[in-house]
């Protein structure tokens, strides 16, 4: 009867299959006005001058607003202010918005825009980070660093880095190249503004942290955070890209102000890849020392990362894209140099598995590389390498559950690894690769005033239906559907008695969000606590009605019963309303706060988490060599996500995980030419079709993590990185080419297979048994 | 001019530029029919006209006229959910659900046409994109339902 740990569907399914669950979007009020964003043709300017005059007399206008009325910075840190609602003074990217205009139809309102009349002088352009990483002549933002264009400069070095180098038997260095890509959840940003005649200001918006969204509009609108709502409708996907405030959220508010009606956003799909803020474009050098026996001794990462033209979550982007490094393998010396450059692109940002995956992939390969230079087989390399549980990393990351070797023991199971390794014929291969990533990050983004990472209100009143409220956000992924489960098995209900409350912050207590794959565990713990303080009202009251020890008492099926007696049972709904005739609805509140680790040292807190999941990938592969198309046949994923609290949507997330990692892989690009984004639509950009998709066989291996609620870890981020990387190992063995300059287009892996055949031939790289004959 | 939507008759009087998406979504408040890209390219506004599916968000709405058009919020009826919406949720074929109202037309499209393969299937939803799921979860539910239908 338990809900934990079996597939339950989505608790909000039956709306969204229906077409009735309410979308942004779809959320209309009365008397409301259409808002549209007037966007800069330019990268990078000075505004001249702006001349609404005539946009303002089109028939239906209701208000027009610039940059100048509202200039105060806001960012999803609270250190790196760089953004605002709309341009002041000068464009840092083409799609920026300049103007908003609010009016009675979104028709009226394009006219509007039409008419808008904005005068630049260009300024110097930055497309490339190595540029911006030097002296230069115009600076995007005062903020960067000295007289360069750099946001963010990470330098860390734990151990004798120096020796291990200086002393391998083996060094192997990758230099990996990586396109920007983009989140591209199918629904656009959308967002409804409504400020009242009570000076009350409500936001929908399809967002991740309406707790940030907040912040962000009662600091930039100079409302007190207490007239400020955030409601969460459903979301329609977000993998990040709806993890920031965003200026049209602030803009639809301001409108709404100026205008004194609610008014309504929803960005265009081009809107949508302007407003980016996805995996950075990189250019990382990753060596990796080794002794004679293929133990590691050292790690050498370097990372530019072009941030585009804002901060967004990049000081964390930065750090994360060393410090995520350091596992699953035990690395007894690590240096990183990080560098994050602004251009005068669409900013980057925070894009599931958030700055771990473009040096994984160089890691991954690289292990890869070493293990052919031992002349062993890379799954035995990888076995020798990894770290055990109840460890501590060199940079103080405390590994609590690890079952990365049982993920590889099954991937390798599964695939029949060993009689295919080398061994099929050219053109086909396999390859291993894994991974591990945070539970959710342990120090929140906001510190003052201190709270709990996450806290979950329970609420029962007679009719026996037990309200949620969290600020968690669920985007898809299906954080209410869990949280019902956990509360629902505690109470000992059936789950249909559960009704998780949307997002309000009106009405939710604040929880930092949906970011950083940090719900389950955290909500997760708080949910359950929450539910535990309930069930102790109801065995009070079972105890008052039956004269037995309260805490004697279990829950399950709807009623209260003694293990041993079960004749002495009380019915759920009896004990319900028992325990309130004297106080009214019952209510229960439960909090998590992840506990203090990391080291002292400058960035010791980034990439510390309470706990990490784990993943070994295996795929299998076949080269058109003709074509130079990658067809991805099998991937059987591993993953440790300790003990799932619902396997069917942990699957989910491991599927559509390999989904995105393939379409980085393979083909999705921010094209640029110069600053110039030469794709913004999704005909052009170049997703996974469903026939494209390969075989996905999902093994969930773990153990119960000691302090995951219900022993569940985070399954949202880590299923990723180890993709990309398990299938250019197994373009490797299939023909024999390294692949280090991403996306692997048919027209790129042809050429290379072209040169490879002038060159002498193609073939198959030699079996790690067959290298010493 | 007159149409059918879901089985009922409207009369509406769309200007000439009005989009079908918008016709049904803005005028008729039948909100369930999604917009994720202007292109075509997403096959999130799928709709049926006369059975056959149809991008709302390329259509006109004048081109409907005296047509019969089935949104996602015909596609279950006064028995509760379709067989292949009850497919779907059990066997998580969507997640965030913006696919859904689409995922659901275009399969039901092809379940019309007679029993497909595996192969038909993924075909009648390569022009429906989804973010979240990988579609392996979708296609099992399709499949589920041609089973049930068909026999394996
Ligand atoms: S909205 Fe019509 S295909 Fe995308
Ligand atoms: S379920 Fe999110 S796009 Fe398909």
């Amino acid at each position: 009867m338990t809900k934990v740990g079996n597939r339950i569907p989505l608790v909000d399914a039956p709306l969204k299959v229906a077409g009735t669950a309410t979308y942004a979007g779809d959320i209309a009020r009365s008397g409301m006005l259409a808002g549209k964003i007037v966007r800069s043709p330019e990268a990078h300017a000075r505004i001249l001058s702006i001349d609404v005059w005539e946009a303002a007399s089109e028939p239906g206008v209701a208000a027009i607003l610039t940059g100048d009325r509202y200039p105060v910075p806001f960012g999803v840190l609270p250190i790196t202010h760089d953004e605002t609602m709309l341009a002041v003074r000068k464009v840092r990217y083409r799609g920026e918005g300049v103007v908003a205009i609010a009016a009675t139809s979104i028709e009226a309102a394009e006219r509007a825009a039409r008419k808008v009349r904005v005068e630049y002088e260009r300024l110097p352009e930055y497309d490339d980070p190595e540029v911006s990483a030097g002296p230069v002549t115009e600076k995007i933002h005062e903020r960067a660093v000295g007289n360069t264009n750099l946001q963010k400069e990470v330098q860390q070095s734990f151990g004798p880095v120096d020796e291990a180098f200086r002393d391998a038997a083996h060094i192997v260095t990758v230099r990996g190249r990586f396109a920007g890509v983009t989140h591209a959840a199918l629904e656009p940003h959308a967002v409804v503004a409504d400020f009242a005649s009570d000076g009350r200001l409500t936001v929908w918006s399809s967002t991740q942290v309406p707790h940030y969204l907040h912040l962000a509009l009662s600091e930039v609108l100079g409302i007190p955070e207490h007239r400020v709502r955030v409601v969460k409708p459903t979301v329609g996907g977000g993998f990040g890209g709806k993890g920031d405030p965003f200026p049209h959220e602030l803009v639809a508010a301001a409108l709404s102000i100026e205008a004194q009606r609610p008014v309504r956003i929803v960005l265009g799909r081009e809107e949508v890849f302007y407003l980016n803020h996805g995996r950075h474009p990189t250019r990382n050098t990753v060596r990796i020392a080794a002794d004679a026996e293929g133990q590691l001794r050292g790690l050498d990462v370097d990372a530019l990362i072009d941030g585009g033209a804002a901060s967004s979550f990049g000081t964390v982007t930065t750090y994360y894209n060393g410090v995520l490094s350091v596992g699953p393998y035990h690395i007894p010396a690590f240096r990183y140099r990080g560098r994050r450059a602004y251009t005068n692109k669409p900013p980057s940002g925070a894009m599931r598995a958030h700055g771990s995956v473009n040096t994984r992939y160089s890691i991954e390969v690289g292990m890869d590389m070493l293990a052919e230079e031992l002349h062993v087989d890379p799954t035995e390399l990888r076995l020798r390498n990894f770290l055990p549980p109840d460890t501590t990393t060199l940079n103080g990351f405390r590994i609590t559950s690890n079952s990365v070797a049982r993920c590889l023991g099954a991937a390798r199971a599964r695939s029949e690894w060993t009689s295919k390794f080398r061994a099929l014929p050219l053109g086909e291969g396999i390859g291993v690769a894994c991974g591990f990533f945070i539970s959710g990050s342990n120090s929140p983004i906001h510190f003052t005033p201190k709270f709990p990472q996450s806290t979950v209100h329970l609420k029962i009143d007679v009719d026996g239906g037990v309200t949620v409220h969290s600020g968690a956000a669920d985007i898809g992924q299906g954080s209410d559907t869990v949280l019902a489960q956990i509360v629902a098995d505690v109470l000992g209900v059936g789950i249909d008695r559960v009704r998780v409350a949307a997002v309000d912050t009106d009405t939710a207590p604040v929880d930092l969000g949906s970011y950083s794959s940090r719900v389950t565990f955290m909500m997760g713990n708080a949910a359950r606590r929450a539910a535990e303080a309930m069930l102790a009202q109801l065995r009070n009251a079972a105890a008052q009605i039956t004269g037995q020890p309260a805490e004697k008492f279990v829950a399950a099926e709807d009623r209260l019963s003694l293990p041993d007696h079960p004749e002495v049972a009380v019915a759920y709904l009896d004990a319900v309303h028992a325990a309130m005739e004297h106080t009214g609805a019952l209510q229960s509140s439960g909090s998590y706060e992840s506990p203090r680790i990391g080291g002292d040292f400058k960035g010791a807190r980034a990439g510390t988490s309470p706990s990490y999941s784990f993943a070994a990938y295996v795929a299998q592969v076949k080269v058109d060599t003709d074509l130079g198309r990658i067809r991805v046949k099998n991937v059987w994923a591993a993953f440790d996500c300790g003990r799932p609290i619902n396997p069917l949507l942990v699957e989910g997330q491991i599927e559509g995980s390999i989904h995105m990692g393939l379409g980085q892989l393979l083909g999705e690009e921010m094209h640029y030419r110069g600053t110039r984004l030469m794709n913004p639509s999704l005909l052009e950009y170049r997703t996974i079709s469903p026939e494209d998709m390969p075989e996905v066989e999902c093994l969930l291996v773990g153990d119960a993590d000691p302090e995951g609620p219900f022993g569940a870890k985070e399954a949202g981020e880590g299923p990723l990185p180890p993709v990309l990387p398990a299938v250019a190992n197994a373009v490797y063995d299939a023909i024999g080419i390294r692949f280090l300059d991403l996306p692997l287009t048919p027209d790129k892996v042809w050429r290379a297979i072209e040169a490879r055949r002038k060159e002498g031939g193609l073939v198959k790289p030699p079996r790690p048994e067959d290298h010493d004959r | 001019m007159k149409l059918r939507v879901n089985g009922l008759e409207y009369e509406v009087h769309p200007p000439p530029e009005r989009l079908l998406v918008d016709l049904l979504r803005e005028d008729l408040h039948l909100t369930g029919t999604k917009r994720g890209c202007e292109d075509g390219s997403c096959g999130a506004c799928t709709v049926l006209v006369d059975r056959e599916p149809r991008h709302a968000c390329l259509t006109l709405a004048h081109m409907v006229e005296g047509r019969d058009v089935t949104t996602i919020e015909g596609a279950s009826s006064s028995f509760g959910l379709s067989s292949l919406q009850r497919a779907l949720i059990e066997n998580g074929g969507l997640q965030c659900g913006f696919c859904a109202p689409g995922m659901v037309l275009a399969v039901e499209a092809c379940l019309l046409r007679g029993k497909p393969t595996r192969e038909e299937i993924r075909e009648a939803i390569a022009g429906n994109y989804c973010r979240c799921t990988g579609y392996a979860k979708i296609v099992d539910a399709a499949e589920k339902v041609v089973r049930e239908r068909w026999g394996p």
